[in-house]
């Protein structure tokens, strides 16, 4: 059982999702290898060498891997994959992308969103916005996999000392050229590794009152910030900001959901935080049913007074 | 140039699914069926390029039982040209889906395939992928901007850090996100009119791919329930909890 495991990076640094990854990969198997592609990329696969238990880590470096492309990484990677009987990515955005079309290359069957690993061939997975869990088995060889990374605690980042192997590109194909990108800048924690999440809905009632209301809450509890769909659909916050079924899965300590309904496509992507606080004024709303501490009150209220006592 | 949308007919996305007893599956009967809501994105935006006069033909193909044709329909109601079912009674997976896909896109040639980014009941999220890769193509996933091109496509598409814009060759797939588009309602006239436009059906066999099942589902259960906490009367009180109880601040 030989297990590779794609990195997410910036061509800078590792996204920490990799690490969920990397201990879903070594609870298949001990011989795990991480594959870094991209372009002068070479601090990222340093940062992995520190990563205790790994076999190796390959290092692809190549102009046509900066930005990611799906087309040129997945015919690197099907290329790469000879000899794996599992591949595995975090299912990001980028994990999304890319895997489907690695596993269509090399006829392998994909299983998304994998939550536990049951055994080197049956795995867990949420359905219908996690209103279920399928164990699903596969014998077909090799499986691809894609790790929601909040299922699994990340792998220690010291004391490893993983030798880098360097391998060359595929080339260009030419399908794709990338124009720019347009990323949120914020100095607050990542949603994705927040210990603290404040999210706002369409209670908000615009994008101003994110900054009136939710920030300051926030600043206080170095929390990073969310939204519901409609919050985003509304244009109060980035499309970054969406939390649930299609936007990010996050799971917390503490998660503050304040003039959200709790739609079961929000609560997709929430549910497993550890503490939930609701701040709603309708004593009626879905979301009362999974918070741990509900606040029937109006928020325009509720928040400066949370901000005041927060000292 | 000719579009085709891949539309799926899935359990609606406002039932509350519920897992059987014997942890077979999700119950199915007498649950209201719909486009999956990507897949509607996906029409919408077909139409649309359409209507501006870039696109001359929207085909749409959905793989599934019998009543794949209810969906289908809407899709024509919507104002697509034709229709084309796959009938299978047997369970489809992701990449065989693809594989049928890829097939239909040999005989049609379209100038661009549009699909959901995923379908809101197995949730693979990776049939378009897939499909952009047996046929060799580029792929743009979760648009929600697309502008129409000479021989390639501008897509904004969204990630994780915020948005991405993209140039792709056409032939291209294209998968949509929720904020492409607001798909708009069919009416009563054009659903009168659809029953009246083509459906042709094929079959797996008959495009020659195997549709064999892959991997298997060993069971479906309910995921832990969370329950409902406490109300707290006031903010101090949930300060209080938050630091004393909950510990997490
Ligand atoms: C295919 C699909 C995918 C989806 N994916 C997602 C997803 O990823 N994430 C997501 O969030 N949604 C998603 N949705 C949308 C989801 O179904 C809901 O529509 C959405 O979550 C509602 O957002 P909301 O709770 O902010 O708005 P609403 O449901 O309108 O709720 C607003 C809440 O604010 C409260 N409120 C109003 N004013 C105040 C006030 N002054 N003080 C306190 N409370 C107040 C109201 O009581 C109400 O409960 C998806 C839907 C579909 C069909
Ligand atoms: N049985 C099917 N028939 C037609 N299109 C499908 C089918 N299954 C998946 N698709 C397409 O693939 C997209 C992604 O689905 P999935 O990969 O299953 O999440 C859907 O939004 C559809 O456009």
């Amino acid at each position: 059982m030989s297990v590779l495991v794609i990195a997410e990076h910036n061509n800078t640094t590792l996204n920490p999702s990799t690490l969920n990854t990397i201990t879903a990969a070594l609870k298949i198997g001990p011989a795990v290898n991480v594959v870094v592609v991209g372009h002068n990329c070479r601090a990222v696969a340093e940062q992995l060498t520190h990563v205790p238990g790994l076999a190796g880590i390959i290092h692809v470096d190549d102009q046509a891997y900066a930005h990611q492309l799906a087309e040129n990484i997945a015919a690197l990677l099907s290329g790469l994959t000879a000899g794996y009987s599992h591949i595995l990515a975090p299912a990001s955005f980028f994990g999304k992308n890319v895997m489907p079309r690695v596993a269509a290359l090399i006829d392998a069957v994909q299983i998304s969103d994998v939550t536990d690993i049951v055994s080197a061939d049956t795995f867990v997975r949420p359905i219908y916005a996690g209103n279920a869990l399928a164990t699903i088995q596969t014998t077909s060889h090799p499986v691809v996999l894609t790790v929601r990374p909040t299922a699994f605690d990340p792998v220690a980042t010291a004391g490893g000392s993983a030798v880098i192997e360097n391998k060359s590109g595929a080339g260009e194909t030419g399908l794709t050229r990338f124009v720019g990108q347009e990323l949120t800048k914020s100095e607050r924690p990542d949603l994705q590794t927040a210990r603290i999440i404040i999210s706002g809905g369409r209670g908000l009632a615009n994008g101003e009152n994110f900054h009136k209301y939710i920030e300051p809450v926030a600043d206080k509890l170095g929390a990073a910030i969310g939204a519901s769909r409609a919050a985003v659909d509304a244009g109060f916050v980035p499309n970054d900001y969406q939390v649930g079924q299609t936007g990010k899965i996050v799971a917390p300590q503490l998660y503050i959901a304040v003039g959200i309904s709790g739609a079961i496509q929000h609560l997709a992507g929430m549910k497993d935080s550890k503490v939930i606080v609701a701040i709603n004024k309708d004593a009626e709303a879905p979301i009362f049913q999974v918070a741990d501490y509900g606040l029937v009150a109006d928020l325009f209220e509720a928040l400066p007074a949370l901000e005041k006592a927060l000292g | 140039m000719k579009v085709l949308v891949a539309v799926k007919r899935v359990i609606d996305a406002y039932v509350t699914v519920r897992v059987k007893a014997d942890q077979t599956g999700i119950e199915t009967g007498n649950v209201k069926m719909s486009m999956n809501p990507f897949c509607e994105i996906a029409v919408e935006e077909a139409l649309r390029m359409k209507e501006s006069g870039k696109v001359t033909e929207v085909v749409v193909v959905s793989a599934g039982p019998a009543p794949c044709q209810e969906t289908l329909r809407t899709a024509l109601a919507m104002g697509a040209d034709r229709a084309i079912l796959i009938q299978s009674d047997a369970e489809l997976q992701p990449l065989a889906v693809a594989k049928l896909l890829a097939a239909v896109i040999d005989k049609e040639q379209p100038g661009l395939v549009l699909m959901g980014k995923q379908g809101i009941d197995g949730e693979h999220n990776q049939t378009g992928q897939m499909v952009a890769a047996l046929k060799g193509w580029a792929q743009a996933t979760f648009a929600s901007k697309i502008d129409l091109g000479d021989g390639e496509a501008t897509v904004i598409r969204e990630i994780d850090g915020g948005l991405e814009t993209l140039i792709v060759k056409l032939p291209a797939v294209v998968t949509t996100d929720l904020r492409l588009n607001e798909p708009r309602y069919a009416s009563l006239p054009n659903i009168m009119q659809a029953k009246r436009k083509p459906l042709e059906t094929l079959t797996p066999e008959g495009l020659g791919i195997d549709i064999t099942p892959r991997f298997k589902t060993l069971k479906v259960t309910e995921p832990p329930k969370r329950q409902a906490g406490k109300k707290v009367a006031s903010v101090d009180e949930l300060i209080d909890k938050l630091k004393n109880e909950a510990k997490v601040i």
